[in-house]
């Protein structure tokens, strides 16, 4: 065993991927051209969802106005699509069955994770229950279960599953698990993690717990 | 001091602690992470300009370095 002089010299591997991405070997790595070209895909595919809808709904109230009824419910399915998608994006927020509501969770009983935030997102963190922490993709917004990514200007937002593999942790120590694999490298997160809806930020608010949304207004504000 | 800190279960627990001028307390708790890393821990050093690196080896000299669980897409 060398004494610490000798280990002066060992390496650090700066720009390393996580360990965790051998395990996901056939993603493509989720940087900033492959998340714009999801949000490319999800709006094509949301076009393909939903605009026959329209054309359908437009059809039938030109053919024959007493179908204005019928063409509204073509619209209201157009409508509800895209709503399902943010659905599904949001829920990587929810809050866990039991956990404490805001406010009651203690301030001294954060363990690590208190240690690795600074007072603004710490205070986020007390109201919210989520972490907010700038990257090079963009403002994340990181729960126990998932992550946000609101991407720079603020409107648009990805939405990934991502959980540490020790669900007896509690939930702030779940935080910092996931915490500290983003500091150390925010592209191979992204690629751990499964992406579950890219799309509006506006969208996506309107589905998400209330006491999450102050924590995704942070995030926005963060990225203009 | 340096600490070599786990985050489980009970929240965070310091595991060893070693100074740069004490070669047998790093070389305690160069073992000690090794251990670890053989449970299935991973080791994340914090560098002194705030970064996060993963280390396969205890370095000496950083401050704070912390084990944790490995993620996966939920």
């Amino acid at each position: 065993m060398p004494g610490t002089e000798q280990l002066e010299q060992v390496p650090f591997d700066p720009g390393a991927r996580l360990p965790e991405v051998a395990d996901v070997w056939w993603r493509t790595p989720v940087d900033t051209d492959r998340l714009a070209h999801i949000e490319w895909l999800s709006a094509a595919f949301t076009s393909v969802y939903v605009a026959p809808f329209f054309i359908l709904g437009a059809l039938l109230v030109t053919l024959e106005p007493l179908l204005a009824a019928v063409s509204l419910l073509c619209l209201v399915h157009a409508w509800v699509i895209p709503e399902l998608f943010a659905y599904r994006g949001a829920r990587v927020l929810a809050f866990e069955p039991g956990s404490a509501p805001r406010g009651v969770r203690g301030p001294g009983n954060k363990g690590l994770l208190a240690d690795l935030l600074d007072r603004r997102p710490a205070a986020i963190e007390e109201a919210t229950g989520a972490v907010v922490e700038r990257g090079r993709l963009g403002v994340w917004v990181l729960a126990e279960n998932g992550a946000l990514l609101v991407r720079p200007g603020g409107r648009r937002v990805h939405a990934f599953c991502v959980a540490v593999k020790d669900p007896g942790l509690r939930r702030c120590d779940r935080i910092a698990h996931l915490l500290l694999a983003l500091r150390q490298d925010e592209t191979g997160f992204a690629t751990v993690a499964n992406h579950a809806f890219a799309g509006a930020t506006w969208r996506l608010r309107r589905r998400l717990p209330p006491g999450r949304r102050a924590a995704l207004k942070a995030a926005v504000s963060l990225s203009r | 001091m340096a600490r070599l800190v786990r985050l489980d279960r009970s929240g965070n627990t310091e595991l060893a602690a070693w100074s740069e001028g004490d070669p047998a307390s790093f070389q305690e708790a160069a073992a000690v992470f090794r251990e670890q890393l053989a449970g299935g821990y991973m080791g994340v050093a914090k560098l002194p300009d705030d970064t996060y690196e993963q280390v396969k080896e205890l370095p000496a000299h950083v401050d704070l370095v912390m084990l944790r669980r490995p993620i996966a897409g939920g």
